[in-house]
This record gives structure tokens, C-alpha cells and sequence, in this order.
């Protein structure tokens, strides 16, 4: 009979439990993709003028793991991980296609002019509707692709290196063994 | 300077908490007359010291001293005076220390006015505060010091939330605080009664002014807020069940639940194990809720996670404190001794209904609020819990609750007859029938939740009615007569019929403002006339105004019904520089009969304006009766038997009635 | 933009309760149907705005929410049930976009749980009465002498009208 006085700390201790789990291990504000190993939704772009070919469901699937990178020049966070997919470029680790997410043609191209082109094709998305498609919920967000262009993973926000390494490479390693 | 003074106080503030946790109970352990004393003079140091830490944080916000990082964060020169002064509490440290600065307040009510308390209990219960104090200036001052100094200090300062410069929410997080803070008095009290083994009526008499002044502020606080919601979010809504108005919402439940089963424990004797765990659990929730709000483990508040430290500093402090508690609970309870006996049908019984269903209701605003995480932690899946779920869940719970604040009230202790209560509520049964049935002749497309809604508002204020003129006699005999019972009655009686008709006006409002809202949202033009609710809105056009520290595009709306001369509405579209933000200011008249409610948007280029009017029959009934339910509390709390000086008369009418029950048994 | 995003979300630490919304109100097309319109916005009212944390796309001024509201009418019109265009919400943003969570198997405990504490409650409070009832019963039939009985229900209601105090 006297148990049933310690339910009532039997229960906090549980939530208490699930607060530290919580606390150190969950992002709230993440939603994670709900495409993990689907093939990407259909769509076709049109390039940002002068920036390659445009970009379309079948070309996403490359035969190799690559990145799909969704940017605006309204964005200030996207020029936080700028530099790192340059870099990304120059050393060829990986291909980088670009989904200008509710941009103008004129914006996009003279941001992509005065920072540099990281991406290897790129697509205009005006109206924000493929991003829909693609569950696209703030921008910078980053897919990682298969070889036969089915969605790997999502990157909310701006790419770090760290976050290379601990999400991204082991996917690039996977696909190239 | 003002700032390392500030800093110095609040050290001396934590050094005298640490000494007022400590000593007092090993004096009361040891029955040590001066050790329990110096609870007293340790409360009122504490006090001083961090009431002096809060004028210096006011000083430093009022002459906008930039050099302090919190004032840099959190104002501006241009801000208006008041909220200059509102932004001393309007951000996490200072909050916190308007928290810590309440706790210290009530710390030395309890030492000034507990005179007739027994020592040891006054000395424990002002123990348990200290220690408290002791978790809540640790945290500020090792995670959150609101007299960092930043070097070199801005030009000026960044500015508050726009959305936060407004008289509503400058003055809802002080009661809300106050009624957390509130309930930590309870909590002490509670946890001193389990350290000595021992609770009574005297105990009960102690724990239920402060729980009905805990549950006052928390109800104003709750009102405050959605208020402002509603007017300052532009879409008319002002309940949204987020986790933040949940963790408000979940110890007003456990308050309200606590006042009830207070009584029984009072009157008598009984339920007084679920009593202390319903003070334990509800000071708990309103600590669960700061760690919510401020973690960043909700959604809410994303922007905390940058400072974890924060976040484990409040989860180690709950799992101390709650965690403790309730242990403290669970070695100690099954020692106390059950008192009062009574039949199922009786006050007591009612008043346990009322606890279960209260309880139940905090237990799955809890479940709900907490879901998300828990499944996202077990199965990485995520979830929202939103308001049909909170809907789906509440009401059910509350429409019992509902019908049973009719009956309690008339059946008497020990033993009542459900019968006589049925056949004496018949008269409130059949008029608020009558009431569903106008509503319904006059409108067979009601819904039905709007039916049951206003059902219950007639049943419940009918019936605390009849109960009020039952007591006094009202026309059983000479009006004379009921008056002069009436004038005897103790106040406790009329704030609770009140609080209950309180509580039908908000349901009132609830229904009404839901079932028969009309609305126009479109692109209107100057000149142009729409219809809502029997009110011709004309919108006049708008013009760019300048206010104090924003722009702003202010509309022009006149509504009028033909036959009264009309009210202007002037809704404004502001634009804030520091910070820069935008803020929707809608245009309200509030009448008894209804809201008329104008929001004005985006220009579509070519003279027309985005434009949501609304009319909101008796919407303001929900803030009315919030108000009375508050002044039902403060009615009850004038009550002299529990004013502190009552309290031995009291007492010795207790003995006389143990006597004679001795003599029974 | 990005700035004043995380201001918003600062603030919201600050006030004991918040529901922020951000910008403008804006023009929208709406559907020429008033039936087909009101079941957009009710549709609308139980999507979970993704950028604006606790609040229905219907209720957020924020641009996304636009867009969805916009998506929600365009299905509508290509004449989709209500629950054709929450699957094509769900497909995209998961569970997560309902504001009422649906009934599933990790959702169990959620629906289920208030009804079972509930009965848990009873339970306890109908043990706990009749206990207490007992002994009632128990004392009357032994004890308790009707002067007594008067003597205890006099003080008792002298307390309540305060006569005595």
C-alpha cells in the first residue's frame, strides 16, 4: 500500500529523464525530411541566367552522391556557408546543384556573380512551389542526393564543415565503396 | 556603478538565502529558540539586498546605461519611459530577477505576519523558502547576471520586441510571477508539514490565503495575456494552447484544485496527504514551466539552446527540488493520519469530484504539452499537438466540472441529500433548459457545443444564485432578516459564488464569441462599405503617422448601425527601426454586447488596403469573468477567519469540535 | 530577415507566453465558392505553420504560411476531399504539419492517455470514498448519539455563517 505514495516521484523521475534526453539531444525546430531514401519530387527550372543548365528531377541522379543546395539572396544565412561550398568546389569533393528558392533572376544572378559559383547547375524556383514539393521550410536547407537521385538526408541551415564530416561524408564514403 | 553594486547585493542576497535555508532547520531539529529566529531576520536582509539589486537594474534601465549588456540587449533611449521600466523584467535575467525578488517578498510576509504560527513550523517553512531563494540567485548569478558589463558600450541600445511594448504584456509577467512565486509558499508550507509529520486544520487555514492570492495573480496573469494576444495579434484569436500558455495555464488547474481540497482539510481534517501533493505539484508545474519557456526543449524557444548551460542549470534545479519533494513525499505521507470521515454524497465528496476532474484535466494539458518531445525522444518521430486535441480532451473534463459547481455548493458536510439538492436546483435546471430552447427556437442551426456552452452558463449562474439566496433566506422571511444574514455571512461564501459566476461569464464569452463570430477579410477601398454583424464598417482610407519610436500606416474605419452616430475605428500597420520589426495594432471597440475588431494590412498598389473586420459578440465577457473570478478570490482572502490575526480564535473553535468528537469515539 | 527571425525567437524567451507573428497582413485571392473558401480556412485553421512555431497556418503572417494557405484553396479547387489535401501536406512536412495529431500507433498513449488517468482516477477516488464511507457507517452504528450529532452540525455551521467568530 505504501507504494503508492512514491508514484507521483516515480513519474517525475521519468519526464525528468526524457528533459536531460531531450535537452541534449533534440532540436525542436527541425523537422526532418520526410523523404529520407524516396526519389526527389518531379520538377523542372530554368537556370539562374548565365549559370548553366537548368535543373530537373532526371538530372539529379548522377551516378554519384551529390548535393542539392536550396539558396536565395535574400538570405542571410545562406552567405554563412557560402565560402565553405567554394571551397567544396575548388577541391572537388563533391558536385553542389543549386534551387534558388522565391528569388528574381537579376538578384540571383548578381549574387551568385559577386560571391561565386559554387554549384555545378542551377535551378529558379519563383513561386517557392518545388521547394513545397520538396518540403522546403526556411532557407539555407541542403539535400543530399543518391546516385540513382533518391533523397539521402537534409541539412537545416547553413553547412558547416563539422557538419560535413558527421552527416555528409559518411554517405559520400558509402556510395564511393 | 550601479551595476557592481547591483552584482555585490545579490552575492550578500545568496550568502543570507544559503544561511536561512541552513540554520532554521537544524533549529527546529534541535528546538533551538534562536536558531528558528533567525529565520526572521534573514528573510528581511534577503529582501533589502535584492530589492536593492532590482532598484539598481530599474537605475540602469531608466538613465539607459548602455555599458550594462542586459540594458544594451533591451532598450533604446527612445523607448517611452514605461517601457523602459517594463524592460527591467521584459528579458530573461531580469525576469528572473523580478522572480527571485517576489520570493523574497512573500519570504518576509510569511516572517512579519506568521507571528501566531508555531515556531518550528514558521522557522521550516522559511527554510524551505531560502533554499529556494538559494537555486533561483545561483542561477542568476552564475548563467544569468544582469549587470554584465560590456566594454565598449554601444552608442545605443538594440531595443525591446515591439510586440512586448504594450501596458498588457508589461504588466502580465509580474502577476504571473506572483502567482508562481505564490504557490512556492504553499510548496514550503507543505514541505515543512511533511518534515514535521504533522497536518491540521491551523495548517490548512495557513496554506489556503496564500493559495488563494497564488491563484488570484495567476488568474489575472492568464487574462492579461491572452488579452493581449488577442488585440495585439491581429487575427482575434487569444487562446492558442501553446506550450507557453499551457505551462500558465497547468498550475492555475493545480491552484484551482488546491484551493478546493484546502478547504476540506480546514473544515474537515481530511484528504490532507492529496492536499500537500497537489501544493508539491502545483508549485512544480510553475517551475516545469520556466524550465519549458527558457530551455529551448519546446518550441518555442529555440534561441536558449545557444546557452545550454542555462537549460541544465534549471533541469538539475527542478530535479532538486521536485524530485526531492516528492520523495520527501513518498517517505513521509504514508505517516499521516487520515481525519474527517464522510459519505460519498456530501461537500466533501463534491469537492473530491472536483479534484479529480481538475487533476485529470492538468495531468493531460500536461500530457499533451509534453508529447511531442517524449515521442520525438523515443522514436524520433515528430508530432504536433495542437488545439483540437486540447479541445477534445479539456472540454469533456470540464463540463462535469461544470454541472458539479452547482451541486457542491448546496450539500452539506459529512452527509448531504442529492435528492434535496436536485429538487432545490430544479428552478436552474428548468431556466437554463428554457434558455437552450430560445436559443434554439430562434436558431435551429445552433450547434450543438454552443447549446451545451450556454446551458451550462445559465445552469451555473442560476444555480450559485439560488445557493446565495438560500443562505441568506432571501424571501423566506423579512427582507431585513436576510439582510443582516447576508451582512453575516462570511465573505469566503460570496467570493465563492462569485468565482463560480465568474467562471460562467467566461464560458459565456467563450461560447458566444465562438458560435456567432462574422467576419469580412478582403482588400477594401476608401469609400467602400462591408457589412459584418449588422454594423456597416465605411473605410475612410489610411495615412502614414509617426509614433515615438516606429511608423506607422494607420486606417480609418467608421461602423455604425444607421441608428447610433457611429465609432471610428484607427488600426495601424506599425513599423518598428530598433528592432526592425512590424507589428499589426488592431483597432477594438470593446462593448458588453460585442467586439468590433479592424486589422489593416498590405496596400495592393492601387489605393485598396488588406483589411479583417470582425464582430465578436461577447467576447469581452472571457476578461469580465476573469476578473470577477478574481475578485471572488480577493473577496475570500478578506475574510476574517483567514485574516492572520483570526487564526488562534480559530484554532480554539478547533479544539472545542476535537474535544467533542474525542468524546465520541 | 534571417536577424529579425532570431530576434522574434529571443523575444519569446522573454515573455511568459507568446505567440509572435511576424509581418504583414496580406492580400490573398480567395475562392470564388464561399462553401469551398470556409473549408479552406477550416482546413487551414489545423496546419501547423513550419516557420512560426506554434501557431495554424491560417493564423501566421508569416510568407510560408501564405503560400500554404494559397496550396490548401488550389487543391480545394482541383476538387480534393479535406483529407486528400492534408496527405499532400503530410507527404511533404510529415505528421508534424497536423495540429491534430491523428489516431496511429505512436500517437496511442497520446488519445488514450486522458481517458485512462481519468479511469485511474475514478478508481482511486471510488476506493478512497467508499473507505472513508465505511467508516461512517461504522461510527453511526456504534457511536454517535443524536445530541452529539446536533452538537458537532451546530459548530459546524456556526463556523460557515461565521456567528461564532
Amino acid at each position: 500500500m505504501r507504494i503508492r505514495f512514491l508514484i507521483p516521484v516515480v513519474t517525475f523521475v521519468g519526464i525528468a529523464a526524457m528533459m536531460w534526453y531531450a535537452l541534449f539531444n533534440l532540436n525542436p525546430t527541425e523537422i526532418p525530411t520526410e523523404f529520407v531514401s524516396k526519389p526527389a519530387p518531379e520538377f523542372s527550372l530554368e537556370p539562374v541566367p548565365g549559370y548553366g543548365p537548368g535543373l530537373a528531377q532526371e538530372d539529379l541522379a548522377t551516378g554519384k552522391v551529390i548535393l542539392l543546395n536550396v539558396f536565395a539572396s535574400w538570405c542571410v544565412a545562406c552567405m554563412a556557408e557560402h565560402p565553405f561550398f567554394m571551397e567544396l568546389k575548388a577541391q572537388d569533393t563533391v558536385d553542389i546543384f543549386g534551387l534558388n528558392y522565391k528569388d528574381t533572376p537579376d538578384g540571383a544572378a548578381k549574387w551568385l556573380a559577386r560571391h561565386g559559383n559554387p554549384y555545378k547547375r542551377t535551378g529558379m524556383d519563383l513561386k517557392g512551389r518545388v521547394g513545397i514539393d520538396f518540403g522546403v521550410y526556411g532557407v539555407p536547407e541542403t539535400f543530399v542526393i543518391s546516385p540513382d537521385g533518391k533523397i539521402l538526408d537534409k541539412i537545416i541551415g547553413p553547412v558547416s564543415p563539422d557538419m560535413f564530416e558527421s552527416r555528409i561524408r559518411p554517405l559520400l564514403n558509402e556510395a564511393g565503396s | 556603478m550601479v551595476a557592481e553594486i547591483g552584482q555585490f547585493v545579490l552575492i550578500l542576497a545568496l550568502i543570507t538565502a544559503i544561511f536561512q535555508g541552513v540554520f532554521p532547520l537544524i533549529g527546529a531539529a534541535r528546538n533551538s529558540q534562536p536558531m528558528m529566529r533567525f529565520a526572521n531576520n534573514a528573510a528581511f536582509v534577503q529582501f533589502a539586498a535584492i530589492t536593492a539589486a532590482f532598484i539598481c537594474l530599474t537605475v540602469g534601465y531608466i538613465t539607459s546605461d548602455f555599458s550594462i549588456l542586459n540594458v544594451a540587449n533591451n532598450s533604446h533611449s527612445l523607448k517611452p519611459m514605461l517601457y523602459k521600466i517594463s524592460g527591467v523584467w521584459g528579458n530573461h535575467e531580469g525576469s528572473l530577477l523580478l522572480w527571485s525578488w517576489i520570493l523574497a517578498l512573500f519570504g518576509l510576509a510569511v516572517a512579519v505576519f506568521g507571528r501566531n504560527l508555531p515556531d518550528s513550523l514558521k522557522a521550516r517553512v522559511l527554510s524551505v523558502q531560502g533554499l529556494v531563494g538559494v537555486g533561483f540567485l545561483m542561477f542568476i548569478l552564475f548563467t544569468s547576471n544582469p549587470f554584465e558589463r560590456i566594454d565598449p558600450a554601444p552608442l545605443d541600445g538594440s531595443g525591446l520586441n515591439p510586440l512586448l511594448q504594450d501596458p498588457g504584456l508589461a504588466f502580465h509577467p509580474p502577476f504571473l510571477y506572483l502567482g508562481y512565486v505564490g504557490l512556492s509558499i504553499t510548496f514550503s508550507f507543505a514541505i515543512a508539514a511533511l518534515i514535521e509529520g504533522k497536518v491540521d486544520p491551523a495548517w490548512a487555514r495557513w496554506v489556503r490565503p496564500w493559495t488563494l492570492a497564488a491563484w488570484g495573480f495567476l488568474t489575472i496573469g492568464i487574462a492579461l495575456g491572452s488579452w493581449w494576444a488577442y488585440y495585439e495579434l491581429g487575427w482575434g484569436g487569444w487562446w492558442f494552447w501553446d506550450p507557453v500558455e499551457n505551462a500558465s495555464f497547468m498550475p492555475w488547474l493545480a491552484a484551482t484544485a488546491l484551493l478546493h481540497s484546502a478547504i476540506v482539510v480546514e473544515k474537515r481534517d481530511a484528504l490532507k496527504n492529496w492536499t500537500i501533493l497537489l501544493a508539491i505539484v502545483a508549485f512544480s508545474l510553475s517551475l516545469l514551466g520556466t524550465f519549458l519557456v527558457r530551455s529551448g526543449v519546446l518550441n518555442s524557444v529555440h534561441a536558449f539552446a545557444t546557452d545550454p548551460a542555462r537549460g541544465v542549470f534549471i533541469l538539475m534545479f527542478l530535479i532538486v527540488v521536485i524530485g526531492g519533494s516528492l520523495l520527501l513525499y513518498g517517505i513521509r505521507a504514508p505517516m499521516m493520519k487520515g481525519g474527517g470521515l464522510f459519505a460519498p454524497i456530501s461537500r466533501e465528496g463534491a469537492l473530491v469530484l472536483n479534484n479529480l476532474l481538475l487533476s485529470t484535466a492538468t495531468a493531460t494539458i500536461l500530457l499533451g504539452t509534453l508529447y511531442p518531445i517524449f515521442l520525438d525522444a523515443i522514436t524520433g518521430a515528430k508530432v504536433s499537438v495542437g488545439p483540437p486535441y486540447f479541445e477534445a480532451t479539456f472540454i469533456p473534463l470540464a463540463i462535469p466540472l461544470i454541472i458539479a459547481m452547482a451541486f457542491g455548493p448546496f450539500l452539506a458536510w459529512k452527509r448531504g441529500d442529492l435528492a434535496g439538492v436536485v429538487s432545490r436546483l430544479k428552478f436552474a435546471l428548468l431556466l437554463s433548459l428554457l434558455l437552450v430552447g430560445v436559443i434554439w427556437w430562434q436558431q435551429t442551426d445552433t450547434p450543438i457545443m454552443a447549446l451545451v456552452g450556454l446551458g451550462l452558463f445559465g445552469w451555473l449562474v442560476i444555480g450559485s444564485l439560488l445557493e446565495w439566496t438560500e443562505r441568506i433566506k432571501l424571501f423566506r422571511g423579512p427582507l431585513s432578516a436576510s439582510w443582516r444574514r447576508m451582512t453575516q455571512l462570511p465573505r469566503s461564501a460570496h467570493g465563492m459564488t462569485v468565482a463560480h459566476i465568474g467562471v460562467a461569464l467566461v464560458i459565456l464569452g467563450i461560447t458566444a464569441s465562438e458560435t456567432w463570430q462574422t467576419e469580412h477579410l478582403g482588400v477594401m477601398r476608401p469609400g467602400e462599405i462591408v457589412s459584418v454583424g449588422g454594423y456597416d464598417f465605411r473605410f475612410d482610407g489610411a495615412e502614414t503617422v509617426a509614433g515615438p519610436n516606429y511608423d506607422a500606416v494607420r486606417g480609418t474605419f467608421l461602423a455604425s448601425t444607421g441608428i447610433e452616430k457611429g465609432v471610428y475605428l484607427y488600426p495601424e500597420q506599425r513599423r518598428y527601426s530598433d528592432p526592425p520589426m512590424e507589428t499589426t495594432e488592431a483597432a477594438i471597440r470593446p462593448m458588453l454586447s460585442a467586439d468590433l475588431y479592424a486589422v489593416i494590412g498590405e496596400e495592393d498598389g492601387k489605393g485598396g488596403y488588406a483589411v479583417r473586420i470582425y464582430h465578436k459578440p461577447f467576447i469581452s465577457w472571457i476578461w469580465i469573468g476573469a476578473f470577477v473570478m478574481f475578485l471572488g478570490g480577493a473577496l475570500s482572502l478578506s475574510d476574517r477567519r483567514l485574516r492572520l490575526g483570526a487564526a488562534r480564535r480559530a484554532r480554539q473553535q478547533e479544539a472545542a469540535t476535537e474535544s467533542l468528537s474525542g468524546a465520541k469515539g | 530577415m534571417k536577424s529579425s527571425f532570431r530576434l522574434l525567437m529571443l523575444s519569446m524567451l522573454l515573455a511568459p507566453f507568446l505567440v509572435l507573428s511576424a509581418t504583414a497582413v496580406f492580400i490573398e485571392e480567395k475562392l470564388k465558392d464561399p462553401v469551398l473558401e470556409a473549408r479552406a480556412l477550416e482546413i487551414s485553421a489545423e496546419i501547423r505553420c513550419l516557420v512560426c512555431q506554434n501557431q495554424s497556418i491560417l493564423d501566421s503572417n508569416a510568407e510560408l504560411a501564405k503560400d500554404l494557405r494559397q496550396i490548401v484553396r488550389e487543391r480545394i479547387a482541383l476538387g480534393e476531399s479535406d483529407e486528400e489535401v492534408r496527405g499532400f501536406l503530410v507527404d511533404r512536412y510529415g505528421d508534424w504539419v497536423l495540429l491534430n495529431p491523428p489516431f496511429k500507433i505512436s500517437t496511442v498513449f497520446l488519445w488514450l492517455g486522458p481517458a485512462v488517468i481519468f479511469i485511474l482516477g475514478a478508481f482511486a477516488m471510488v476506493v478512497f470514498l467508499r473507505g472513508r464511507n465505511r467508516l461512517v457507517e461504522d461510527e453511526s452504528r456504534t457511536k454517535l448519539s443524536t445530541t452529539e450529532e446536533a452538537e458537532v452540525n451546530r459548530l459546524l455551521k456556526s463556523d460557515e455563517t461565521g456567528q461564532n467568530s
